[in-house]
């Protein structure tokens, strides 16, 4: 909302010495934001003076143009007294008018320097300006003509045109429509200066007659009010005047043509949306009803809409002529021919205005203000305001008939407790404070004990609550005054497990040398072909989003995965030799268990009602991937780059499970977006917790990561249930390790995991340890076979072992071995 | 080898001799001083101070001496081993001293040669930011809540005092599941957490919770359909804006350092009344010359998010009950706050995944 200072001053006696600043500062303090502070005519510097066009001579030139040779009467301004001689382009002037003239010397916005020149064949000393050319609009044709009272020439045209002249921009919250008028505006800056207030709302108004344009409101919820008044022989070529074009236009309203403009000014002024109709294109009594779905009309921006039983129309015998509140219909919209007028101040429903805006798009000032709720009591007032405003600047005269249907809705008395302002600000207001800011807004108040009852003033529909009440109040006493105090009764027992255990696995990863991103968790089908997903694969069931940004991403993702390969492919595609990438992603699938209800807000939902509605939502949980491409060390004067391989997407699973002292296993699968013979099963215990190994040569291309890339996928939510809460405290044995190294050769289809498990289970208690340290493969030992060394530590908690024992033990294993997996000891 | 004196008679017994121990004792130190590096040493030692070593065996002659000439001729051996092990003792260190210099010298190595083996990892600055403001939270003895990221539209909408009318709901262009009348949404804020807390918690309630949060716009420098958020939310007796403020200003100056205080403006949120935009003094100029800040942009002043008591609908649809107790809530965006405190040019430079971006922020904020 933007509002010229000069406006609201005509409403409210501010502080002679009172600067701009200083206002907008306060109105800020009391909720009414500041977003700018404009200067019209911000710009123009040096002599810019009234001047009387003494002759005009027009000169038609070779390019088909006719300038005109002016000479100008600027008074002493050009020092001389003399005539100034000026050449002029426009025609909408003729001499003894009144114009605006800038002489050499003068600068206009944009740095434009006026000098004297020669042009045409003449010497131009000056211009005659446009408001355009000032900065003042756009739409103005042709120079600006001063009224004939305009002061002498010569004198400063500043003043005259408005120049200098503040207009500040509100931002205006949702609760506050009543600031969406000057009389808001004004009034705010009243009661922050405790000031006089002249509500331009208050005046005499003709009482409600029979004589009036006939109305039934066959809604009165939906239109509580409907005023009508009719102005006859308005002249539509009325030129609107120069002051309320200027202030349409400072407000950010563009000048139309008079009726419409003074409907607008009045809206402005009041914040009573006004609409005015062709009266001789009415036919028969006006009525205002709810639509019948299905029912149709064009709006006056030429839109055909198709209605809905809930949008509240105004019809006549013809049908349809508006859709109330929001806007009017295109048959009987003002048009410049139109002399007979019929004004409508009506009173809307804020919801029903709310709802028909929003179901047919439609954002309009009038439906703004009737949508955020417009003070129910002043439709006569404002009407009236409109008939004066065409009279005076129109020629018409008013009709005598005025219609009045239906009465304000008035607002409840609210009770509260004279001290919930001091207890809810935790400033020390007195009672009487509360009632005397209770009333400086407006509110009738009345005391009993304890227990203050205000009712609101019609202009604060948004005022319902008891806490609506000590907002008021203290945003009066003023938001600075609120102490600084901390609370001291927060007892809480710190992070949880999960929040501790989600950290710990950041600062494990980020350890190990992977760097953490955030990608956006919208996915699409080419996301999952990417990953070399089946059709019937169950990642593609995925949350659909009704409105999408992007039609490509129309999902919330199942997986981690493609963001986190994205981002790789991103830095390789950047020159980074290698990276090492991990994310944690909160994923979702579909409950499919129907739509989640909407209950009332007037008490809390049953225990069976929120376990409804909690069932109702997608099942989510995070998941947390790491994705490793390219160089993972790199070359240097040690030695040549080890790029990514698929044992250390495990590696880093078995640190992750290490750290989080979790007993894992792995064992082959064949999972996409996985190379299908170089991917393990991770899970602990029965919980599957998820993949690991070297991603699908087709996936690397497909997300442009080299080959041998690798990734891991967790549930981490599973690794973390997984984990112990509290890692016992180790025990070990101090007593000398007997170290025993065996080969064994196996057929090559038998896993080094199936062997070191049948070591362990061979070699008995004093088995400390079983680690493989080489893999040979060659002719030594035959085709299809390979030689797994192990690495065995013995040791006894409570003894020295004796000499035999380690190496008897050794033998049990290796016996177990070969029973269980044919192995053979390698001589 | 002599074998043990029997004989008591008074005979001179050679080696023990004071000149020949003497002697003995100076090729021993002649010897010592000689030698050149540690092997040198190790044989001098052998020689002159080992088990066949002169003085050595003139120490077992002491045997067959008579008792009363033993102590005499014991003492002057001893003397003279006790030169010798000392001199050979200090040989040692100065020859292992040199030997050491040396060898240092020799291994020293070019410690500008690159080590960056291995690359560095590193945690997003917006979950350590997360982290770094809920311990603060966590400090004052309050807990960090979670929730789902899709919710249901009750949730994020109308237990905050968000009807289906409001308009408010239209100011918050949210991401529908699919089809819409599922009343599912992608939340919008982190204040459906608080829903859920106080559905399920008694008070005294003092809860942050930090968490990711959509809304339909389009992605550019400083707008992203995914951000981040950070709410809390207090429920007890006797709550009042001051305590808000208090905590306000606590989490300031923990956040951006000493005497970064906060502003309230007043304003509106639904789900808040009072309600107040809070605003934090420029950590930078500190509101003290602000013409030139680029942080401030010369308001000394920057916009944080928004706060108020919790409005009592909201503790009524939410079970609590809002004639005993009273709440305060709060809202800011992580995002932006990392982008004003870290100095970040554009948002996106969070959703992109750059090593070099992350890295340069290490494992903690
Ligand atoms: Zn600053």
């Amino acid at each position: 909302m933007k509002a010229p200072v000069s406006w609201i001053k005509e409403y409210v006696d501010l502080p002679a010495d009172l600067t701009t600043e200083a206002l907008t500062d306060r109105l800020t303090m009391l909720g009414l934001k500041l977003e700018a502070i404009e200067t019209a005519g911000a710009g123009i510097e040096g002599p810019l003076v009234v001047g009387r066009v003494i002759t005009m001579d027009p000169e038609p030139q070779k390019n088909g143009k006719t300038i005109n040779w002016c000479t100008v009467d600027v008074g002493d301004a050009n020092g001389t007294g003399e005539p100034q001689g000026i050449v002029c382009g426009a025609h909408n002037f003729k001499p003894g008018d009144k114009v605006v003239v800038i002489l050499p010397g003068g600068v206009l916005p944009g740095n434009f320097e006026i000098s004297a020149r020669k042009t045409y064949g003449h010497l131009s000393a000056g211009m005659i300006c446009s408001a355009r050319e000032l900065g003042l609009g756009e739409d103005h044709d042709g120079i600006i003509v001063l009224p004939e009272d305009a002061p002498e020439p010569g004198t400063d045209a500043r003043a005259v045109l408005g120049l200098g002249e503040e207009v500040i921009e509100f931002e205006i919250n949702p609760d506050r429509a009543y600031a969406l008028s000057l009389r808001g505006i004004a009034r705010e800056a009243a009661l922050g200066f405790d000031a006089p207030f002249r509500d331009p709302v208050l005046r005499d108004v003709p009482a409600a007659n029979a004589e009036g344009y006939p109305v039934v409101v066959d809604d009165p919820v939906g239109c509580p009010v409907f005023v009508a008044r009719t102005v006859t022989g308005f002249d539509p070529a009325a030129p609107t005047p120069d002051w309320m074009a200027r202030r349409l236009e400072q407000a950010g309203m563009r000048p139309i043509s008079l009726a419409v403009d003074v409907t607008n000014y009045v809206m402005l002024e009041t914040g009573r949306p006004i609409h005015g109709y062709d009266r001789d294109k009415l036919q028969g009594a006006i009525r205002v009803r709810r639509a019948v779905a299905g029912e149709r009309m064009t709006t006056l921006d030429g839109n055909e809409r198709t209605l809905s039983s809930e949008d509240l129309v105004v019809t006549d015998d013809s049908g349809i002529i508006g859709l109330g509140g929001v806007m009017g219909g295109e048959t009987t919209e003002m048009s410049d021919t139109t002399t007979n007028v019929l004004i409508e101040a009506a009173h809307w429903d804020a919801v029903s205005m709310f709802r028909t805006g929003k179901r047919h798009k439609i954002g309009s000032e009038a439906g703004k203000r009737n949508e955020r709720g417009v003070d129910p009591t002043i439709c006569e007032a404002a009407a009236d305001r409109v008939v004066e405003l065409l009279v005076e600047h129109g020629g018409a005269t008013a009709e005598p008939g005025v219609t009045v249907v239906g009465v304000p809705p008035e607002a409840a008395p609210i009770e509260i407790d004279a001290d919930l302002p001091a207890r809810i600000s935790g400033i020390d207001i007195p009672a009487g404070t509360t009632v005397a800011l209770l009333e400086a807004v407006g509110c009738s108040v009345s005391v009993a004990g304890d227990r203050v009852t205000a009712t609101p003033p019609p202009w604060r529909p948004d005022v319902t609550d008891p806490y609506d009440l000590v907002e008021e109040v203290v945003r009066i006493v003023g938001y600075d005054r609120v102490p600084s105090v901390l609370p001291r009764r927060a007892t809480g027992r710190g992070l949880t497990r999960e929040q501790r255990l989600r950290r710990r696995v950041g600062r494990v990863l980020a350890g190990a040398g992977a760097v953490e991103v955030i990608s956006f968790p919208f996915v699409g089908e080419a996301s999952f072909d990417a990953l070399g997903l089946a059709a019937d694969d169950p990642r593609r069931n995925t949350v659909g989003l009704a409105n999408p940004l992007s039609a490509e991403a129309p999902s919330y993702t199942t997986t981690v995965l493609p963001g986190l390969l994205e981002a790789a492919g991103r830095n390789l595609g950047r020159g980074a030799p290698g990276v090492t990438l991990f994310e944690t992603q909160i994923v979702a699938i579909p409950a499919d268990k129907g739509p989640a209800p909407i209950y009332g807000v007037d008490r809390r939902p049953t225990e069976a009602e929120l376990d409804e509605l909690l069932a109702a939502i997608p099942v989510q949980w995070t998941e947390l991937g790491v994705v490793l491409a390219g160089e993972q060390e790199r070359g240097g004067w040690w030695g040549p780059a080890r790029t990514a391989a698929w044992q250390d997407a495990l590696a880093l699973v078995d640190r992750l499970a290490g750290d989080l002292g979790l007993e894992i296993s792995v064992e082959s699968a064949s999972v996409m977006p996985w190379h299908p013979g170089r991917c393990a099963k991770v899970t602990a215990g029965d919980v599957t917790l998820g993949f690991a190994g070297e991603l699908h040569p087709k996936v690397c291309h497909a997300f442009g990561l080299p080959e041998r890339s690798a990734a891991v996928v967790v549930d981490l939510d599973a690794l973390m249930r997984q984990a112990p809460e509290v890692v016992s405290g180790p025990v070990f044995s101090t007593f000398p390790v007997a170290k025993e190294d065996v080969a064994l050769v196996v057929d090559e289809g038998v896993t080094a995991g199936a062997v070191e498990a049948a070591l362990r289970e061979g070699a008995g208690p004093l088995l400390e340890s079983v680690r493989l340290f080489d893999v040979y493969v060659g002719e030594q030992i035959g085709e299809g076979r390979k030689s797994l060394a192990f690495a065995l530590r013995f040791r006894a908690p409570d003894r020295t072992l004796v000499e035999g024992e380690a190496g008897a033990a050794r033998d049990a294993a290796v016996a177990r071995a070969a029973e269980l997996t044919g192995a053979v000891q390698r001589a | 080898m002599s074998g043990p004196n029997t004989d008591y008679d008074p005979v001179e017994v050679t080696p023990l001799k004071a000149e020949e121990v003497e002697a003995a004792r100076d090729a021993a130190l002649t010897a010592i001083a000689g030698a050149q590096d540690l092997e040198q040493l190790k044989q001098v030692r052998l020689d002159h101070a080992g088990d066949r070593s002169p003085l050595a065996l003139a120490n077992r002659e002491i045997g067959a001496l008579p008792p009363q000439a033993r102590k005499e001729a014991g003492q002057r051996i001893g003397q003279a081993r006790g030169a010798v092990n000392k001199a050979l003792a200090e040989r040692q260190a100065v020859l292992e001293a040199e030997h050491e210099a040396r060898i240092l010298v020799e291994e020293a190595v070019d410690v500008t040669l690159p080590t960056d083996r291995r690359p560095v990892g590193a945690r997003h600055p917006l979950t350590t930011g997360a982290e770094l403001i809920a311990d603060i939270f966590v400090g004052m003895g309050w807990e960090v809540a979670e929730g789902p990221v899709i919710e249901a539209e009750w949730l994020n909408f109308d237990a905050l005092n968000l009807g289906p009318d409001h308009p408010a709901r239209t100011m918050q262009d949210t991401f529908w599941t699919e089809p819409a009348e599922n009343h599912l949404v992608l939340r919008t804020h982190t204040s459906p957490v608080q829903a859920r807390t106080m559905l399920t918690t008694e008070p005294p309630i003092y809860v942050v919770c930090p968490g990711r949060v959509f809304r339909t716009d389009e992605y550019d420098a400083t707008h992203s359909p995914m951000f981040h958020q950070v709410e809390g939310l207090a429920i007890d007796e006797g709550i009042t804006m001051g305590h808000l403020k208090g905590t306000l200003d606590h989490f300031a100056s923990s956040m951006f350092g000493e005497g970064i205080t906060t502003r309230f403006r007043p304003s509106y949120f639904p789900f808040t009344e009072p309600s107040a935009e809070v605003d934090l003094v420029c950590f930078v100029c500190r509101g003290v010359d602000s013409e030139n800040c680029r942080t401030c942009r010369g308001e000394g002043w920057i916009e944080w998010g928004g706060c108020g008591i919790v409005n009592p609908r909201v503790l009524r649809a939410c079970g609590i009950d809002s004639e005993r107790y009273s709440g305060f809530a709060f809202g800011m965006g992580i995002d932006r706050t990392l982008m004003f405190r870290h100095g970040l040019e554009d948002l996106r430079s969070l959703f992109e995944g750059d090593v070099r971006f992350t890295t340069a922020f290490g494992s903690e904020l």
